[in-house]
This record gives C-alpha cells, structure tokens and sequence, in this order.
C-alpha cells in the first residue's frame, strides 16, 4: 500500500496504479472517457485532469492526467482545485461541440457516460454558435447499430475491437475533427464480441440493434442476476425486462468469469424467450390432436401415465440443477437418463473425473487471463466457448508483460507498454483440425486429425515427464513442436491446457490432463481447462446418470415403459431413426420444454416449462462453479419452472417429501444432502430468507416508470406486484439502499453513475473483484495429493498416474474423408439459433473442405456435394477452407436441417 | 349597538358589488394557456406526431400514470407504438410537460373529464393527440436532431454539415 494525499486527506491505495483508478477505487467522482479497466491508460481525452502538488508547501500545482500518472508514495493531488474542475469542463466542452441533439431518441439516453460526465463537470449550454460536423452511418450487421454523428472520439471502440478483441474490420478513418470509426465498407461486423461495443462506447455510436426493436430505458426494465445459459463458461449477466418480454441483456461484472465482457451469442442470443415457439400452456394429445390443457388437468393426466411405476426420467444439459434433481427424484436414480449422445456423456465423465481426482486445477477465465503459456489441443474455442477465447487473446501479452516490467513501464500504461513490446507474443499454441479465429496470436499451430492432435498432445506430455507413455512413430517435425511446447510450458509460471470434448476424442482429454499432470509433477501450478458445450453439462454429469443408449433396453426389456423428457430435444442428440425407435417403445411420452421441438410434437403430455429469464436454477459452469440465476419476472400463461411441474407430479404421486419444496433453497437442500458433489450448492447465493435491514433486495430501478398506467388499459386498478417467496428479490421498486450481495446485484447503478461504468462502485478494487467477494462457489477442485510428489490412487486422492495411450497415426484415405465437426458460435447452440438476429448471422449446412481435397473430388467452392456419412446421403454445398488438416473434411454441427449428425465419422463425398 | 348597524350596513352594500362566483357550468371562466389541466399530445408545424417516446414524461411523473412503448417508422422516425395516461392516478403536476424535450405533452386549460367511470379515465394516443401544435407553434425537434428520417438526410438539420467523406486524407 501507498500513502497519497486527495484534497488534502491522506489515503492508502495499492500501488500499481494509475491515480484515476485510485480515485475510483476511493469513490470520488471523477470523470474519465478514454480510459477503461480492461483497456488500460492513453490519456487521450484529457477529461481525468487534476491538480498535482510537489509537497505540502506547493500551492500553485500543475495539472496532470490522472490516468496516466502513477501512484507513489506521497503524492499529493486535488480534484476540487478550482483550475482542474474548469480545466475538465472546458475539455468536455469541446468534445459536446459536434455532439447532436439526440440524447430522447438515442438508445443510450439514461445509462449514456458522455451525459454522467457532462452532467459531473456542470457543463449545460451550448456556447458554440457554429454548425455541426455530420457522417454517414454504417450497416454493421442484426447485432450492433452505428449512429457516427455522436461520437467523441475517445478511440475505445477501435482499441477494444482490435488491440483487445483482435478483429480487424473496425478502424478510424479521416483526420482532426472528422475521424470516423467503422468499416471499410458496410458489413456485419465479423469478431464474435462485437456486442461489448455497446458498453465499451461511452455514448450512443454503438447500441443494441436488438433492443431498438422493442426499445426501453435502462429505468424502465425490471432486471436480475442471471447466468448465461447459450454454452457452458456460465457468465453472468443482466437480462431486463418490460412489458412481460425480455428486451436485452448487459454484462453483470464477476471478476473471476466474464469481467466486463459477454460474447454476441450470450448478449443477443436471448430472444428465444419471445420466440412465437414457445410453449406457453399444457398440451395433451388427444386422438392425434393437440389440446391446450390447464395445468391441473394435465398434471392428472400425467399422474395416470406415471401410476404403473415404470417410468424413466431423460434429464438435460440445459436445464438446471434443481429440474434435473426433480426429475432424478421422480423417476429413481437407476432410472435416470442423460440426456445427451453417449460419447459425449462418456466424456463428461471422464473430465470430471480427471478434474476432480487428478493434480491439475480447473481455472476461472481470469485465471485464463493471467496464464503466461497456453496449449489448446483440439477445440476451436473461439466457438464452442466464446468468451473464453477472449480470455486467452489476453493471455498471450503476460510473457511480453515481464519486458514491460523490466523496462519499470506500468502495465496499464497502454500505449507504452505496447510500444515496448512491439508484436511479442507469449506461447501460445492451437493443435486443431481446421483453422481458428486464434491462430493469429499462435506462436505455432498444428492442424492434423483429432487422433493425431491428441498423439501431439501425449508428446507434449512426454517430452515434459519422460515417465508419461510415449509416442511411437512420431515424425521429426511434431516431435519437435512438441519439445518446443513442452519447453515453454516448462518456462512458464503460470502454464495452462485447454482441451474439451467437441472433437469426441476421448484420447485428446487424456492427452490434456497428461500435459497438465506432468507440469504439476514438475511443480508447475499448471491449470486444466475443458469446454463444456452447455450451460450445465458438468451438473448433470455429477448426477451419475444412466447413458441414454441403456434407455432403449430399459424399454426394450420392459423395465420401463413411460418416459418423462426435460427440456431436451432428443432429436439433436441422437440419429432420427434411433430417437423414433426410443419414443415409439414408449408407451406414454411426457415432455418439459420451454419451445416448441421435434420431441414435444410426438408427447402426450407437454408441461410448458420456464426458460432462465422466467424461474430460478443453478448451473454448473465448465470451471465447477456452481451459479444461481434467478427469475427476471413473471411469464404469462400456465408456464412454470420445470421443477415445481416436477415437484407437483411427486406430490400428486404421493411421494411427501417433495411437498416440502417451497423454493429453489428446499431442492437445492436435498440435492446437497443426497448427493456430496453438490454439498456446497446452495452458498453459491444467498437464500430466499436474506433480508437486509428487513428488506429485500429490488429488481425495479427506483426510477421504474409507468406502474399505475401500464396494465390500466385491462384494469385501471393496479394489480398488486406479484410475490417472491422463492427468492431474496423482490418484483417491486422498493427493496435495500445500500449494495447488496454480489449474487444478488440485480444491475449496476450508483448516484451519478447510470451507465454500466457505475460497475467502479460495487467493486473492492476498480478491476478486481465484487465487493464481497465475486459470486459463485466453486465445487469442483481436484483432489490434494497424499504426498507432495507420489502418485495416488483414486480414493479421493490426487492421482498422478498418466492416462491412456497414444492413438495410433491417422491414415488419411485416398476415397473418404473423415468428417469432424465444425461449430458455429451463431447456430451451432440450440437455443440461441432460435433468436432472430442470431438467425439471420447462422450460416447454411455447407461441407468444408480442403482445396486439395476439392480437387481430388472434382468440385468447387459453392458446387453441391453429396455427402454420405453415418449410412445417409446429404447434399450439402461445398466451402472451401485453406487449412484443413490432411484427409479431414468439417460439417458444421447443429445447425437447423443437420442437427443429428454423429460426428466425427467417415463420409465419401462425390458429385452428384 | 353601533357594530351591528355597521355590519347590517356592509352586507347591504356587498349586494350592489360585482359578482365574483361564476355560474359554472352555465358560465365558463377564463383560465390562462399555463393552467395545468387535461394533457395532450401536440403535432409539429409538418403535422407530424412530435411526441419521440423518449421516455422521460414516463420517468417524472410522481404517479407513475404514463406508460407507453417506443418504436420507429422504416425512415427511423421514432414515435410512440402506445402512449397511456391513466388521468384516474394523474396530479395534474404538470413535471411530464416540463421533461419533454419535444413539447409533444401538454397540459391545457380544459379540466372537464370528470367519470363516473374510473377505466373511462384511462387515456390512450388517439384520446390524447391532437392536431396542431399547442402552446409552442413552430418547434420540430427533427430539424435540430442529428438522426436522419425520412425526408431529412443527414447534414439536413439546422446548423449542420454536409456529410465528411470518410475514404479522403485531405485535410
């Protein structure tokens, strides 16, 4: 800690940072534009300025940028120096000379930093009497919308697009006072994290295209603590609603998982909840008709199915823990199902198994953030968990940093420490099959088949701990990438593997966790990471569920004959053929679901299920953290969340213990008590009996508008707010003054401060965590070793033993190819391709194939091929993708029309 | 004795003085265009709606009684898709005229809307537009806004330049 004096008040700060940060951190009120916590200092816009004092004697001072000076011991400086304060209101003058009369129909009014700073430096009339300089705007795509006129040219837009998010299409244009930020031309924005424009501007050049459609103010929206729930990073997030819709979602800072940034599929991808798919009241079939039931009634019906007993459960990794603990308790555990392909259930398995018994600890992606050596090995991240692949764009400058360091330049001091590293990149390694959005910060990649890829990754393992199994007719060149990798992770501190299943090699995960293992028995404090592709993926994996494949002979046999399907279409899990057989053995067919699928058209009874933004549920994220979500509002209609249709089935069967479910805290209860994995669950947020100061804590800005008049045209009485005895937030205005806990911070807000920059005061530290701690409980962490270096059995213990053996060489064949699988960040989730504006980014069913390969088979980019793959023939046209590794063709997965697609298999492809 | 006579003498005389009670409803009394009585929606000089649903009459107002939903014509001229005044809730406060950037919302001298039927008092946009442009003639925040609508391209409105070219490097 560092002494430094503010308006003469001596205070203790950490050191290594700038004085604005500081001044943040202390809670003064000072206005900034061009700097951002993420983004670090370039003291462009000179708007932090303030008053530095050479020693208590000085009087006169000079005024310097707060963000670009740093703390030191003694420092003496004043904000409310009379000079400094006309100093910052006469630079804020300036930048409003352009600035147009938009503020009532721009889309940032009411959370606008450009007017929290105006209104902080007292500027309010417009003294230049001379015209407005004026730009054309730009099309940019269905997700961000471009109005140039309001820009102040504070360049964070361009240094978070390119320096941070590493796209290329977004640059400044022209010179003085027409500097233009956009794109060469009209176009969809191409990086995935695009969106963040929309908090990263401080006024209104970037907004939310897909909130113009239904617009509301930031006041306006009744909003919650939520957790994204479009692939399994679990980032925390805000979605508002209004009118009984969802209207967006804002990043919800948590500085161990998302900081201040979403990938576009978390933020735009929540229009699914007012898709016209949604199931909105139970459905019964009745003689080969579907009829809208009360849900009573269909609870009745239900109970009549389930009356033989002979009932099993297909859970969901999509749906939350306390749905699928439901569903676990109504049916049995033997007679619980994963709802997932059984590779990718196996899998699951074995990550959790090596996450929780082996050496190597799961690390959040701030934890990602600071790892100064990285090997992904076979997953194209950038897609299949977005914002994790921001996380590690940033990693590569922690080598680079320790120059920075040397040369004594603060890190944060941007464009300094930038100069001095010029293009240095840390290590940074893609073993993949195709090309990656993160090749361009590798240090080296290597493309091969998903058998080769992991025969790489046992090298690598090799080459660090000679003990691991070797790898038998490796050539010379990855032989020797694999030395130059084990060699930088060997070189760093901070090592980390990123692995996960998308490939549905088994061998690829073994290969990650021998890397990891070998650098944690060399003392490295190595990290492991694996993707999960959905939001609750290792939830349900912890449940010891049956693999779907034993349903059919649970059928078969006549164990069973009635099957209760959460929130899962099993249609993307499975080949139609085997789904249809599953379902036609069944007797009696009872799906939960929030939209309308192929698997709820073959029900008997539909229950209408809650999607995230409409009830409450934990998720378990890919790092093991384990996050509540809470409900935004109340849906209209019979809808319910699915463990409450499943507590009243429990009920109307006449299991009592379930009666005893009032809220989410009773299931999660249970859930802790019944299985250990989940023993600490329910501290991942405060129960629905927190109150503070008797109070509980308000999902209604107090700002809220329009409650007497928005329900007076169907009665002009007002309907009383509904309740919430499930949870510690109430659907009201009214609720604690103060902060609240950081799992029940609602949306960012503070005096003055009503864009999303008020995250500066809930934080202990400007960048660090919440106060109070980040929110979350981690339940997954591996197991500590019996002796500091010794191998360890799997008792709970740490294992060191190394898995498995190194497949053999991949054989390309001169008349197949082995198709893997592609993934989209736009289309290849099911929920968010449901969304409009994600559906309009999601590209057609296409095979992607190497020129080479082109060319053995005669066809062309855009030809139509004819794809046989897995006993069926597709015809799919042609992409051709420079790079793909030898004998491997790619098809994308889960995109509407060829969802059920086992991959990776053999396909031979001709021209029809 | 002599302060009864004076009291009976001064009602006598208040009998010859004008009358101040007017013979509401017979006789309508004079209100000044500031009385805050009945609000309306105002049009611009074009006859366009001027009311941009930005939301700020909706925020002032202590009640809570507005409520309505923004939304844009295809040229992105934004308006109101509803505009609610629930006048059972009203205070006749008048903050909504005073945050309305656009003098759309007004409030007029006419206060005759009494119901007998409290749902008869929920206003919605047709109940409240009215044709011209109230107390402020002349106004129409398009031409001082910087976004382009129909029939004003950008670098149309008042005191502005014409579009930089974005591809030059002269200076």
């Amino acid at each position: 800690m560092t002494k430094i004096f503010v308006d003469g008040r001596p205070f203790d700060v950490p050191e290594n940072q700038s004085m604005l940060q500081a001044c943040l951190t202390l809670g003064f009120d000072l206005p900034y534009f061009c700097w951002h916590p993420a983004l670090g200092s370039v003291g462009a816009c000179r708007q932090c300025a303030v008053k530095q004092y050479r020693d208590e004697k000085d009087s006169r001072g000079r005024i310097v940028m707060s963000c670009m000076t740093p703390v030191a011991e003694g420092v003496r400086i004043s904000i409310r120096d009379a000079e400094s304060v006309s100093f910052r209101a006469a630079v804020i003058e300036g930048l409003m000379q352009s600035h147009p009369h938009d503020c009532p129909v721009c889309d940032e009014g009411g959370e606008c930093h450009l007017q929290d700073m105006t209104v902080m430096t007292g500027h309010a009339y417009r003294r230049y009497r001379f015209s407005k300089r004026t730009f054309r705007n730009q099309n940019l795509g269905p997700l961000v919308n471009h109005e140039m006129n309001r820009c102040i040219q504070c360049y964070r837009c361009v240094r978070y697009y390119r320096e941070y998010a590493g796209g290329h299409d977004l640059k400044e244009f022209v010179l003085r006072n027409l500097v233009y930020f956009g794109r060469q031309n009209d176009g969809v924005l191409e990086n995935e994290f695009a969106g963040n424009l929309v908090e990263i501007c401080p006024t209104g050049v970037f907004t939310d295209k897909t909130l113009k459609q239904h617009y509301t103010r930031k006041w306006d929206l009744q909003l919650a603590p939520s957790v994204c729930v479009h692939c399994g990073i679990g980032c925390n997030t805000s979605p508002g609603e209004r009118y009984g819709t969802l209207r967006r979602i804002v990043n919800r800072y948590n500085g161990e998982v998302n900081g201040y940034f979403l990938c576009d599929r978390g933020r735009f991808g929540y229009e699914f909840v007012n898709s016209p798919e949604r199931l909105r009241q139970p459905r019964l079939q009745k003689g080969g008709q579907g009829e809208t039931a009360d849900g009573p009634v269909a609870l009745v019906h239900a109970r009549k199915l389930l009356d033989g007993g002979k009932v099993i459960g297909i859970g969901s990794p999509r749906a939350s823990l306390e749905a699928n603990f439901a569903l676990r308790t109504l049916v049995g555990q033997e007679r619980f199902f994963a709802g997932v392909e059984d590779e990718e259930h196996r899998l699951t398995a074995r990550m959790l198994e090596i996450l929780r018994s082996g050496l190597a600890r799961s690390p959040s992606l701030g934890e990602i953030e600071k790892a100064d050596a990285v090997l992904v090995l076979g997953e194209d991240v950038t897609q299949t968990a977005p914002r994790m692949a921001l996380s590690l764009r940033q990693s590569v400058r922690q080598q680079p940093f320790e120059l920075v360091d040397k040369l004594q330049i603060p890190r944060w001091l941007d464009h300094a420490a930038r100069e001095a590293v010029q293009d240095a990149k840390g290590p940074f390694f893609v073993a993949a099959p195709h090309p990656t959005k993160l090749d361009d910060v590798a240090a080296a990649t290597y493309r091969a088949s998903p058998d080769d890829l992991a025969r790489l990754g046992f090298a690598v393992a090799h080459a660090i701990d000679s003990s691991a199994p070797d790898v038998p007719q490796l050539t010379d060149g990855v032989r020797a990438l694999a030395g130059r990798i084990a060699e930088a992770l060997k070189n760093a501190k901070r090592p980390l593997v990123v692995s996960g299943p998308s490939l549905k090699c088994e061998a690829l995960i073994q290969a990650a966790a021998n890397v990891a293992w070998a650098l944690c028995r060399a003392g490295k404090p190595a990290a492991l990471s694996f993707t999960a592709p959905e939001c609750n993926t290792l939830g349900l994996g912890l449940m010891a569920a049956r693999p779907l494949g034993e349903a059919q002979q649970a059928l078969k046999s006549g164990e069973a004959d009635t099957i209760v399907i959460l929130e899962n279409d099993l249609y993307r899990r499975a080949p139609r053929e085997q789904v249809d057989a599953l379902l036609a053995s069944a007797r009696h067919l009872i799906v939960l679901d929030y939209l309308e699928t192929s698997t709820t058209h073959k029900a008997e009874v539909v229950f209408p299920s809650a999607p995230f933004a409409e009830c409450e549920g934990t998720f378990i994220s890919n790092e093991g953290r384990a996050q509540r979500a809470f409900q935004v509002y109340v849906p209209e209609g019979g809808i319910r969340a699915a463990w409450q249709w499943l507590r009243d089935l429990l009920i109307a069967s006449g299991a009592n213990g379930a009666a005893a479910w009032q809220g989410v805290d009773d299931v999660l209860k249970t859930l802790a008590g019944s299985l250990p994995a989940f023993s600490a669950v329910p501290q991942a947020a405060p129960s629905a009996a927190f109150r503070m100061a008797g109070e509980k804590v308000a999902r209604e800005p107090h700002r809220y508008s329009g409650r007497t008049a928005m329900h007076a045209n169907i009665n002009v009485s007002e309907p009383k707010p509904p309740d919430d005895p499930e949870s510690p937030l109430s659907f009201s205005m009214e609720g604690v003054s103060e902060q609240p806990p950081p799992a029940l911070i609602p949306f960012f807000w503070s005096p003055g401060w009503n864009s999303i920059q008020s995250v500066n005061k809930f934080q202990q530290e400007i960048a660090g965590p919440l106060r109070g701690g980040d929110p979350g409980v981690r339940v997954i962490e591996p197991a500590k070793p019996t002796e500091p270096d010794g191998p360890a059995g799997p008792d709970g213990n740490a294992r060191a033993d190394f898995l498995g053996a190194p497949p053999a060489v991949f054989e390309p064949q001169p008349d197949r190819v082995l198709l893997v699988p592609i993934y989209h960040v736009f289309g290849s989730d099911e929920t968010s391709q449901r969304a409009p504006a994600i559906r309009e980014l999601t590209p057609k069913p296409y095979v992607a194939l190497d020129s080479e390969a082109a060319r053995r088979f005669g066809l062309n980019d855009g030809d139509l091929a004819e794809v046989a793959v897995n006993g069926a023939v597709e015809r799919l046209p042609v992409k051709v993708r420079d790079g793909m590794a030898a004998g491997v063709a790619g098809l994308p997965v889960g995109l509407p029309g060829i969802e059920n697609c086992r991959l990776p298999a053999w396909a031979r492809i001709t021209r029809p | 004795m002599f302060s009864i006579i004076r009291t009976l003498w001064n009602v006598l005389l208040h009998s010859f003085q004008p009358r101040v009670t007017i013979q509401y409803p017979e006789e309508k009394p004079y209100l000044a265009p500031r009385y805050r009585g009945r609000i309306i929606l105002s049009r611009d000089p074009d006859g366009g709606e001027r009311c941009v649903a930005c939301y700020l009459c909706a925020v002032a107002c202590p009640v809570d009684c507005i409520a309505l939903q923004a939304t844009e014509d295809p040229t992105g001229r934004r308006y109101a898709e509803f505009f609610r005044i629930n006048f059972s809730r009203c205070i006749f406060c008048g903050l909504c005229e005073e945050a309305c950037p656009t003098y759309a919302i007004q409030l007029t001298p006419d206060f005759e809307i009494c119901e007998y039927d409290r749902q008869k008092l929920v206003y919605e946009k047709e109940d409240l537009t009215i044709s011209g442009p109230g107390k402020y003639p002349g106004y129409n925040f398009w031409r001082v806004a910087g976004v382009k609508i129909g029939g004003k391209d950008k670098g149309q409105a008042e005191r502005e330049e014409p579009p930089a070219e974005i591809h030059s490097l002269l200076p």
